[in-house]
C-alpha cells in the first residue's frame, strides 16, 4: 500500500501541520512504510482473538460525582495571548 | 408534494444533570462567569488526564434501560478530531464503534395512532465550549465552561416520515430524560439539542435519498419549520433538475430557512481512534441490577396505572404523567385528601396548571403544596364549600400562605346547607317574582335557572347548589 504526495498533503492539513515541500518524499515514503505494517499484521491468522481497545486488560475507574475544582482563570489565562472580561480571544472563525 | 416520501431521522444531544464535568471536577452549573468552571483537564493543558465520572455512565445507563435497549457490556471512548477554537485539545472525547447504549426504541403518538420509532445508539462525550462573536472587533471570544459537560447523544433511526412525527418523538425523548432526573430539558440554555437528517424520494422508491443535516434547532416549533422548509427545498431542487447534495444546513429561524453550513466531505474526515487515556468502561451485571433498582416506573407504565386505579381519562392521565414531580405530586394529594382521584386531578391540570403557567413555576416551586390543596379539595368533598367559591379561596391560598379553612372561617364562605334558612330565601324571591313564578308554572322550564341565581346572589354564593335545586324545585312546584 503506498501514498501519494497529495495523500500526505491532505493528512498534514487535517493535522494542521505545516511540512516542507522538500520532506513530503521522505514522509510518503515513510507513512506508506507503516501501512505496509498493517497490511502485514492483517494477513495474521486472528480467529478466536478479542480485539482489544486498550493494550492494558483493565476497564476505566470511575470517579465520584463531586465538583472538586476550583476556579483558577486568572492563573490559566496569564499564559493566554490574549483575554478580555475572562474570555479567551482568537482570531474570529465564523461558520 | 403528494408523490415524495420525507425520511427524517434525528440526533438528540442532551445534557446530563450531573454536579461535575465528565472527565473532570469541575462544576457544571449555567450561567457561570466565563472560564470559572473550567479546570485543566477541560483546557488540555499538557499531561492532564480525564477520569470518568460514575454519574454519567448511570445516567447513561438509566437511559439504555428506559428505552429497553442492549446495555454495553464493555464501551470505548474515542477521539473525534477536528480543530474550533471552542474545542481547547483538538479533538472531542466520544464514542465510535462501542457506543455504552445499543439499540432501542421508543414510542410516539401521533394522531391517535402509536408509532415505534427505533434508537440506533446512545453514546456518551464531551460538550465543546461557547464562541462569542460580537463586540471584540475581529476577534472571537471563547468561553469554555460548557467544554467537559456530559452529553448522551441519541441517535434515532430514519424512521420518521414526517415533520409532526419528528416533533412528536423529540417530545416524547424531552419528556423521557425529564422524568428520568438525567436532563434539566431546559432548551434556551442548550440542555437538549436536535440536529435533523432530511431527505426525500419518490413514493414507493427503497432507496433513501441524498440527506442534509440541519444543525442545532432548538425549539419544537423550529424543528417542525426548519424541517417542512427543508423539505419543499429538496423536492424544489430535484424537480427542476438539481441534487440534493451531503451537506450540513443551519436553520436561520428569522428568515425561516436553512442555509449551508459547510460542506459535510471534508469535515467528517474526523480520524476516530480508541482514545489511550482511557480505558474501555466495563458494566457488570452487578451495576446493571443496581441501577434496575433505581429505575423508576416509566410514564408508559404510570399512565396505564393511572387509568386503571384512579379511573382517569386519558387527556388527564397524559398530562399528569408528563413529568414525574407532577405525577407524585397529584398522588400525593389524592392519599392526603381521601378525595375522588378525579377532583384532584381536574384541579391539579385546571387551576392549579393555570395559575402555575401563568407565573412561569414549575410544579415543585408550587406556592400551594400538596397537604393545602388536599385541605381545599376536602371541603370541596365534605361540601363545606362549592366548586365556585373554591376557587376563590384557592385564589387567597395562592397569594397567602394560609390553609382552607383559614380562609373559609376568616372569609365566612361556609356553604348553607340549612334548609331552613335556604327555603326562607327561596319564599323571599318567589313572593318578589309571582310573574316568574306563573311562567314556570305554566311550563316554561327556563326560567328556574333565574330563580338560582337569585337565592346565589342573596346567599352571597354560599348555598349548597344541589340543596337550592333540590328545595327551589319542591317549591316552585307549589
Amino acid at each position: 500500500m503506498s501514498l501519494t504526495a497529495s495523500d500526505v498533503k491532505k493528512i498534514a492539513h487535517l493535522a494542521r501541520l505545516g511540512i516542507d515541500e522538500l520532506d513530503i518524499e521522505a514522509y510518503t515514503h515513510d507513512l506508506s512504510g507503516m501501512l505496509n505494517l498493517m497490511v502485514q499484521m492483517s494477513d495474521l491468522n486472528t480467529d478466536g482473538i478479542e480485539p482489544m481497545a486498550h493494550p492494558m486488560e483493565q476497564g476505566q475507574r470511575l470517579r465520584t460525582d463531586e465538583v472538586t475544582e476550583r476556579d483558577q482563570h486568572k492563573q490559566f489565562q496569564a499564559i493566554a495571548p490574549q483575554v478580555d472580561s475572562g474570555l479567551y480571544l482568537v482570531p474570529k472563525v465564523i461558520e | 408534494m403528494e408523490n415524495w416520501e420525507v425520511v427524517i431521522g434525528l440526533e438528540i444531544h442532551t445534557q446530563l444533570a450531573t454536579k461535575s464535568k465528565i472527565f473532570s471536577g469541575a462544576a457544571t452549573a449555567y450561567g457561570a462567569a466565563p472560564n470559572s468552571q473550567a479546570c485543566a483537564v477541560d483546557l488540555g493543558f499538557p499531561g492532564v488526564l480525564p477520569v470518568l465520572n460514575q454519574e454519567a455512565v448511570r445516567m447513561a445507563v438509566i437511559f439504555g434501560m428506559a428505552i429497553e435497549a442492549h446495555i454495553a457490556p464493555y464501551s470505548v471512548f474515542a477521539r473525534k478530531n477536528y480543530f474550533y477554537p471552542d474545542l481547547p485539545k483538538g479533538y472531542q472525547i466520544s464514542q465510535m464503534d462501542l457506543p455504552i447504549v445499543g439499540i432501542g426504541h421508543l414510542d410516539i403518538d401521533v394522531d391517535g395512532e402509536t408509532k415505534r420509532i427505533g434508537i440506533t445508539r446512545a453514546h456518551l462525550e464531551e460538550d465543546a465550549g461557547k464562541s462569542l462573536h460580537e463586540n471584540f472587533q475581529g476577534l472571537s471570544g471563547i468561553d469554555l465552561n460548557r467544554a467537559g459537560t456530559p452529553l448522551l447523544e441519541i441517535v434515532s433511526e430514519p424512521d420518521m416520515r414526517s415533520a409532526k412525527e419528528a416533533v412528536a418523538y423529540m417530545r416524547k425523548l424531552h419528556e423521557l430524560v425529564r422524568y428520568l432526573g438525567i436532563c434539566d430539558g431546559n432548551m434556551q440554555e442548550g440542555s437538549f439539542r436536535c440536529d435533523a437528517n432530511v431527505s426525500v424520494r419518490p413514493k414507493g422508491q427503497a432507496e433513501f435519498g441524498t440527506r442534509a443535516e440541519i444543525k442545532n434547532i432548538n425549539s419544537f416549533k423550529f424543528v417542525e419549520k426548519a424541517i417542512n422548509h427543508e423539505v419543499e427545498r429538496q423536492i424544489e431542487l430535484i424537480e427542476s433538475g438539481g441534487r440534493v447534495v451531503q451537506e450540513t444546513r443551519l436553520y436561520d429561524s428569522v428568515k425561516d430557512e436553512t442555509r449551508s453550513m459547510r460542506s459535510k466531505e471534508e469535515a467528517n474526515d474526523y480520524r476516530y481512534f480508541p482514545d489511550p487515556d482511557l480505558l474501555p468502561v466495563i458494566i457488570s451485571e452487578e451495576f446493571k441490577a443496581q441501577i434496575k433498582a433505581q429505575l423508576p416506573e416509566l410514564p408508559v407504565a404510570k399512565k396505564q396505572r393511572f387509568k386503571e386505579v384512579y379511573g382517569l381519562d386519558e387527556d388527564n392521565a397524559t398530562q399528569l404523567t408528563s413529568s414525574r414531580p407532577l405525577a407524585d405530586y397529584f398522588e400525593a394529594t389524592v392519599a392526603a385528601s381521601g378525595c375522588d382521584a378525579k377532583l384532584c386531578a381536574n384541579w391539579i391540570t385546571g387551576d392549579l396548571s393555570a395559575a402555575l403557567n401563568k407565573a412561569g413555576l414549575e410544579i415543585s416551586d408550587s406556592p400551594v403544596n400538596y397537604p393545602r390543596l388536599a385541605g381545599l379539595l376536602a371541603r370541596i368533598s365534605d361540601e363545606t364549600i362549592s366548586g365556585k367559591i373554591a376557587k376563590q379561596v384557592f385564589e387567597e391560598m395562592w397569594q397567602h400562605p394560609v390553609s382552607a379553612d383559614d380562609v373559609i372561617n376568616a372569609k365566612g364562605l361556609r356553604q348553607i346547607s340549612d334548609s331552613g334558612a335556604i327555603e326562607s330565601i327561596i319564599d323571599g324571591i318567589m313572593a318578589a317574582n309571582m310573574d316568574q313564578v306563573e311562567q314556570y308554572r305554566s311550563g316554561k322550564d327556563k326560567v328556574f335557572g333565574f330563580f338560582v341565581g337569585q337565592v346565589m346572589r342573596e346567599m352571597q354564593g354560599k348555598a349548597n347548589p344541589a340543596e337550592v335545586n333540590k328545595r327551589l324545585m319542591a317549591k316552585l312546584k307549589g
